[in-house]
């Protein structure tokens, strides 16, 4: 009995992910439309678009090979098991510690490399230079990434979120690393969700874009899949900020319905905020050029060294 | 027991080279041979494996009436000895089986067949030997009968260009390690291991040895800066042989630096391990990067080995650096999971060349640059090639993740390091080493990409077809291993637990006994990882994607020619090609690569084609290699003269030489 309820609870997680992100992709789109003055499309746009897309016929290039065709499903499968591994609503889940901060981060490599692959298969000159930029983007971004994790990691003894979340909760404190790991991780956060000013998700200039460039060529169910862990990856990466910098209101395994919900409450309640931020800070911005991109993922991947470096030398930094 | 049985293997393959000569004009050579390799590496591989899991079973030296009067020839196989056995002879069954197949396209088997199973032979003894003399030996012997392998086809002078470079850095390494083990024996002579490890060295000896290790074993397994042969060696060979020195030659080189440094020397002191780390995270990142940009298939998976041993340095850097401080738990971490990582190389590298191999029987080619759309015409080694991509990538559930996060969890032990130089040295090498996987990603999807996805760049490329069935067969069985391995890590560490007790005097928890498997280096509150469930809960949500999108979206697809924003270019040369994937990362770090670009665009109303100019320069060679082959040249010059003497002045030249030695003897205390 117990372990059917530790399972409905870790099912729920997965559920739960799937189930918001495109309510946060919708509502980061709507909110922009508002300060841009426009009216923007509702909220649940995204749910329709999703909807609608798996609805239509696939068109496959002529020469797409079966990776073409499998990589959609890949790219969700793993984007969707690493957000299920970050403790969004409880921590502690069942099978949280199956996989690491550093493993959550690996598997989204394992995502981008399915997703640049696909890319190149049909030998479009768009699919090269979407994936040829993407994989740039990723041999800084994801060193920065490893380092931040190695901060909090060295912070809290754990590269377990679980535990990470827990020693947050209980040890909270300003510390000098953790700044340096908390401004990392969102530019991270930025450049590896394709947003402003490191790529623009609404651009439909060929030239400009990299993460559009990539999935040009895909139509019907397997861009609805494509967009779905797109939108994961977002909800993964504020769960993760979220989860390390915001873990109040966190509920621990065990801790029954009422802590479940109120953690739940809580999860939203971060999710919204960091999307109001997320918005505004996109909006008073301008894109920056490809080769500024390379300084700009340099200055996370040297604050996650920095905070490293600190911690080497004083645990109380 | 083990030893004599091993012994006799070795004597079976020696029989087999002497059979190749006999038979090399018949057409059954090809399969005979090979298949008598495999059947010893298999029978070597059996009892390798039976030693390394009953660690208990007596394995008593055997000594042989050769070699030094005073020393025999002397064998043992202990827990090392074992681990690498199993590493050098899955490495080398996997290379027979696929060569029963690569082989037949060989057109001078003559060249191949003697060398081959001599070749294995001088690895394993290497191994084996319990005596300096007899491992000097053997080094030298493993290294002239790959030399062989190297010049088979010598006619393409790029081929000799590599194999005299080879034969140069591999007697200069071969020469320091003599200097080695002349310190370590000392001026008694006691040249067997045993008498070694019992001597007491003067304090400035294992410093000395370290720094002779470092040259005579680093040059042979690739460390930057003395990688430069092995990007030339390594693809000159047949693709089989590349693939048993990429994957497996260098891990004998491994071999040697844990004999000589963690067992011969003795205690290590803190500063080897930052020597150690400097130069394993500078070859990894190195590697990686010149990787990038290289077009020549073969050459990529050389410079992609160059990365893999700068990771293996850099555990094997922070094992010392945890041993000195005495922290056991740590060292056999640190140490585990650069056997680990040796034993994954093995296997995902060796995958790798035999699909480049594949693919140069199909095509003729190892220029990328003309290769494309492979994917649709050797379906089979597009799948395995790009399992070996995934492993190689450090990508979870596949193997070479594992070793990745162990050695990461390795770094996350290491502020507890008490001297301030490794207190900065250690956080360094974490980020080259986060760099380095992160490149190789980069490097394998722009190999993969380009050589097998898109369209056909040339003639070649399209008319290609499927590898034959033996090649298949042996890189779907390193496939599988690949994946075993990243699931149940867990056995593999255990097995290799008394290896790292004997080295390091601590080994890791018990794996095997965890719950569901996992991996928990220290404690679970720590760190865990368990490859097994991450596997099976993404092959869960893809099946549940593919059921749910199969039974509420549409199924209805259609064929049509690409889309390309509208303006789709039918000729292949429009794609993406591998020096512009690699401009990017060229670009970021051009530091590194010196790399000029020129733009030659022609002026409005000039017909001519624009041009751009890449000029990528090797830093190494320019600055360390050019200037010693200039001055060798210049002596060369200078001495020429020597040549034209007349006899008188020979005869002076030696009574000069005769006088001076004798009274340097009668001057020298």
């Amino acid at each position: 009995m117990a372990l059917i309820v530790e399972l409905a609870v870790q099912g729920l997680q997965m559920l739960l992910v799937l189930a918001v992100a495109p309510f946060v992709l919708g509502f980061t789109r709507k909110l922009k439309a508002r300060l841009l003055r426009r009216r923007g499309p509702p909220i649940i746009q995204p749910y329709r678009d999703l909807l609608r897309l798996s609805r239509k016929e696939v068109v496959l290039a002529e020469n797409a090979s079966w990776l073409f065709r499998s990589a959609p499903y890949m790219i969700f499968a793993t984007t969707w098991v690493a957000a299920a591994l970050v403790p969004t609503f409880a921590t502690g889940l069942y099978f949280s510690w199956s996989a690491d901060l550093i493993a959550i981060t690996a598997l989204l490599g394992s995502a981008r490399l399915f997703l640049a692959l696909a890319g190149m298969d049909v030998g479009t000159s768009f699919g090269g230079i979407g994936a040829s930029r993407e994989m740039m983007f990723a041999s800084l971004a994801e060193p920065a990434m490893l380092m931040i994790a190695f901060t909090v990691a060295l912070v809290a003894g754990s590269t377990q979120l679980s535990h990470v979340a827990a020693f947050m909760q209980s040890h909270a404190g300003l510390r000098v690393s953790l700044g340096l790991a908390l401004v990392g991780l969102i530019i991270v956060s930025i450049a590896e969700n394709a947003r402003i000013p490191v790529d623009n998700p609404a651009t439909h200039l060929e030239l400009t874009m990299v993460h559009e460039a990539m999935v040009l060529e895909y139509s019907g169910r397997h861009i609805a899949l494509i967009e779905m862990a797109a939108a994961l990856k977002l909800v993964l990466y504020i769960s993760l900020i979220a989860c390390i910098f915001l873990p109040w209101g966190i509920a621990t395994n065990g801790d029954g319905p009422v802590a479940y919900a109120l953690g739940v409450t809580a999860y939203v309640g971060k999710l919204m905020a960091s999307s109001v931020l997320l918005v505004v800070f996109e909006t008073s911005i301008a894109k920056m050029r490809v080769f500024r991109v390379p300084e700009f993922l340099g200055i996370a991947l040297m604050l996650g060294l920095l905070g490293t470096l600190l911690l080497f030398v004083s645990r109380s930094f | 027991m083990a030893t004599i049985a091993t012994l006799w293997c070795l004597a079976a393959l020696f029989g087999t080279a002497v059979l190749a000569v006999a038979l090399q004009q018949k057409r059954i050579a090809t399969h005979l041979i090979y298949g008598l390799c495999l059947a010893a590496s298999l029978a070597l591989l059996a009892i390798s494996l039976v030693q390394l899991i009953y660690p208990t079973l007596p394995a008593p030296a055997a000594t042989l009436p050769v070699g030094l009067p005073w020393v025999g020839a002397r064998f043992r196989i202990d827990a090392l000895t074992a681990f690498f056995l199993v590493v050098i002879n899955l490495g080398a069954a996997a290379a027979s089986l696929y060569a029963l197949g690569y082989g037949e396209h060989e057109e001078m088997p003559g060249r191949v067949l003697p060398f081959f199973p001599a070749f294995l032979a001088g690895m394993n003894i290497v191994l084996l030997a319990d005596d300096a003399f007899s491992f000097l030996i053997a080094w030298e012997f493993m290294s002239l009968s790959s030399w062989a392998l190297v010049v088979a086809h010598h006619r393409d002078p790029e081929n000799t260009r590599a194999g005299y470079i080879y034969v140069l850095m591999a007697s200069f390494g071969t020469f320091a390690l003599l200097l080695a083990f002349g310190l370590l024996a000392g001026p008694g002579g006691g040249y067997g291991f045993a008498e070694i490890r019992a001597a007491s060295h003067a304090p400035w000896v294992p410093g000395l040895v370290l720094g002779l290790v470092l040259v005579g074993a680093g040059s042979k397994a690739g460390l930057a800066p003395l990688h430069v042969w092995l990007p030339l060696a390594h693809p000159a060979a047949p693709s089989h042989v590349s693939a048993l020195m990429s994957g497996v030659m260098t891990k004998v080189a491994i071999y040697g630096f844990i004999r000589l440094v963690f067992d011969l020397v003795g205690h290590p002191v803190w500063w080897w391990s930052i020597v150690v780390l400097a130069v394993g995270s500078a070859t990894a990142v190195l590697g990686v990067l010149f990787a990038l940009l290289q077009r020549d298939l073969k050459r990529l998976l050389a410079y992609s080995t160059v990365e893999n041993i700068g990771i293996i340095f850099i555990g094997l850097g922070l094992a010392l650096a945890f041993r000195s401080d005495g922290m056991g738990a740590a060292a056999a971490l640190a140490l585990t999971a650069s056997l680990v990582h040796a034993l994954n190389h093995s296997l995902f590298k060796s995958l790798l060349f035999f699909g480049a191999g594949a693919v140069l029987t199909a095509t003729g080619l190892r220029d990328i640059e003309k290769l494309g759309g492979l994917i649709q015409r050797m379906p089979v080694t597009a799948f395995l090639f790009l399992g070996g991509c995934l492993s190689i990538s450090a990508l979870p559930p596949l193997n070479g993740f594992v070793s990745e996060w162990l050695m990461f969890q390795a770094i996350l032990l290491s502020p507890d390091l008490p001297e301030w130089g490794l207190k900065l040295m250690v956080p360094a090498a974490g980020a080259m080493l986060a760099l380095g996987a992160a490149l190789s990603a980069a490097c394998f999807v722009r190999a993969f990409g380009i050589a097998f996805l898109g369209r056909p760049r040339s003639s070649e490329a399209q008319s290609a077809i499927e590898t034959d069935r033996m090649s298949r067969t042996a890189m779907g069985m390193l496939l599988t291993l690949c994946l075993l391995m990243g699931l149940l890590p867990g056995f593999v560490i255990d097995a290799i637990g008394p290896v790292v007790q004997a080295h390091v005097g601590a080994r890791m928890p018990a794996q095997s006994a965890s719950t569901w498997l996992s991996v928990v280096p220290i404690a679970e509150s720590r760190s865990s990882y368990n490859g097994l469930l991450v596997f099976v809960f993404i092959l869960v949500s893809t099946l549940a994607a593919v059921r749910v999108i199969h039974s509420f979206a549409s199924s209805a697809l259609r064929r049509a020619p690409a889309w390309d924003c509208g303006y789709p270019e039918p000729s292949p040369a429009t794609q993406y090609t591998a020096d512009s994937f690699a401009q990017p990362i060229r670009r970021v770090f051009s530091d590194v690569f010196r790399a000029s670009e020129r733009v030659d665009m022609p002026a409005p109303g000039d017909a001519r084609p624009a041009r751009i100019d890449v000029n990528v320069r090797d830093q190494i060679w320019e600055t360390l290699y050019a200037p010693i082959s200039g001055w060798i040249a210049y002596a060369t010059e200078k001495m020429n003269h020597l040549q034209f003497l007349t006899i008188r002045r020979y005869m002076g030249l030696v009574f000069g030489t005769l006088v001076t030695l004798l009274l340097t003897v009668a001057i020298w205390p």
